[in-house]
């Protein structure tokens, strides 16, 4: 029986990288090869009209899916209205709305 | 040949005559540590040390835990300064590793502000009549033990070396953020590569663990400590580095500064009492000594002496490994020579 200290060890948010699984990264990045070409700038964030109305940050989705940091993120991926500004704005010039839509259909077949 | 960093970064160290100052807190969980301090600064290296008994708190607990002001802390450590220079002395040497890291602090702040000298000054003055001067040589005392770890090594009766297998023991060294984090250039090694216990540990025959969390805080931190609701997150600190050196089996941890000892040695019986996990093999926990203990442990001196049974990690199987003698029905005698109640065993953690 473990004692109880009036307090619980917390839990760490260091993401160890070598218990990740990263095989849905990089079939993303097959897909949608610029995807790599990410900077995380968060000008695809700041112009996001889902994000006016809703937690929906495009640029912690893709910190959370490069981490291999799947949980909740489909749900998460429905917020997206696929309008595509993103897209237009991304200094870089990737290919986000097929990045999500493809982070979708990874998931779903995950 | 691989380059040792710290060999460039040395600092001065006074040869002698030094005035003492205890700490708060090692004199509750670690009584016999500056005991041994003493001991080995007299009777081995024939130093001459003086210990004031009209000395008080630097406020560390309270000035890092922003409860005590900036000019409060200064008028408190300008008094100590001045019991300093009351008793003849210019070399200060505090026992706890948040009291050198605060006179430090106050030293530099002064010498770059001197307007906040002459402040303090006034303060001290109408405060208690004194005056004082800062000191000319300010030094850990594992600064001292590190300087002379030659001179200690030819007297020291044992090695850090497992009579079993005749090879070095292995130690996670731990040094107080408060020592070189602040003002690195005040540290020996800095703060990249203090060198201070390493060098003891080197010295005395034991080998040292690098391991990932070599450098993560132990958990105190004060402020993340001191309201019972943050401890979980004080306790995860230290399991970070207990679960990063667990995989290369230290026989031990050596730390110079009071609550990195207090924090590694009484978290290990927290986690295991709270998720039933050691980190060793056999389920005793790793020891966790201070330096004084350790240099004591090795010149010969008696671990119930030196409060070893004060620990909750107990260090039975770290002597035996030494091969240091002790008489385990000496253990919980007490000054008056009466056997005092053995205290209420871990129901996880053995002893």
């Amino acid at each position: 029986m473990a004692v109880n200290f009036g307090y619980s060890i917390s839990t760490t948010r260091v993401i160890n990288f070598d218990n990740c699984d990263f095989n849905l990264l990089h079939q993303l990045e097959e897909i949608v090869p610029s995807y790599k070409r990410c900077l995380n700038c968060g000008a695809c964030t700041a112009t996001c009209s889902a994000q006016q109305f809703t937690k929906f940050n495009i640029r912690k989705i893709k910190s959370l899916f490069t981490s291999a940091q799947y949980d909740k993120l489909a749900k998460e991926l429905d917020k997206c209205m696929l309008c595509g500004k993103c897209t237009l704005v991304c200094p870089r010039g990737i290919n986000l709305r097929p990045a999500i839509m493809n982070m979708r259909k990874i998931l779903s077949n995950k | 040949m691989t380059k040792r960093y710290w060999n460039e970064y040395q600092k001065e160290i006074a040869d002698d005559h030094y005035f003492y100052e205890r700490s708060c807190i090692r004199q509750t969980f670690f009584p016999g540590s500056e005991t041994a301090f003493l001991k080995i600064m007299r009777d081995e290296l024939h130093k001459d040390i003086y210990d004031e008994e009209n000395q008080h708190t630097c406020t560390g607990i309270g000035y890092h835990s922003d409860i005590v002001p900036l000019e409060t802390t200064m008028t408190v450590v300008a008094r100590l300064f001045s019991l300093m220079n009351a008793a003849g002395y210019t070399n200060y040497v505090p026992s706890c590793v948040t009291s050198f890291g605060i006179f430090t602090e106050m030293v530099e702040i002064w010498k770059h502000n001197p307007a906040m000298l002459e402040k303090t000054r006034e303060y001290l003055r109408k405060a208690t009549g004194r005056e004082f001067e800062p000191p000319a040589n300010l030094v850990h005392p594992s600064d001292i033990i590190y300087k002379f770890r030659m001179e200690l090594k030819e007297k020291m009766k044992y090695q850090l070396v497992n009579r079993f297998t005749g090879k070095p023991l292995r130690a996670v060294e731990h040094v107080g953020c408060h020592y070189a984090k602040i003002f690195p250039e005040k540290g020996i090694g800095k703060s990249e590569f203090p060198h201070v216990l390493v060098g003891m540990i080197e010295a005395w025959g034991g080998e040292v663990i690098d391991y990932p969390e070599r450098r993560h805080c132990c958990g105190f931190g004060f402020r993340h400590y001191l309201l019972q609701e943050n401890r979980g997150y004080s306790v995860a600190n230290s399991k970070k580095k207990f679960e990063s050196m667990e995989p290369y089996e230290p026989d031990f941890i050596l730390t110079n500064c009071p609550g990195c000892a207090m924090f590694m040695d009484k978290w290990q019986y927290t986690i295991a009492e709270m998720e039933n996990k050691t980190y060793d093999k056999e389920g005793y926990g790793i020891p966790v000594l201070t330096y004084e203990e350790l240099t004591g442990l090795l010149l010969g001196y008696d671990p119930w002496k030196l409060g070893l049974q004060l620990h909750q990690v107990q260090s039975e199987n770290l002597l035996n490994k030494i091969g240091i003698k002790y008489n385990p029905d000496e253990k919980y005698r007490g000054a008056d020579g009466q056997i005092l109640p053995i205290p209420n065993r871990p129901k996880f953690l053995k002893q």
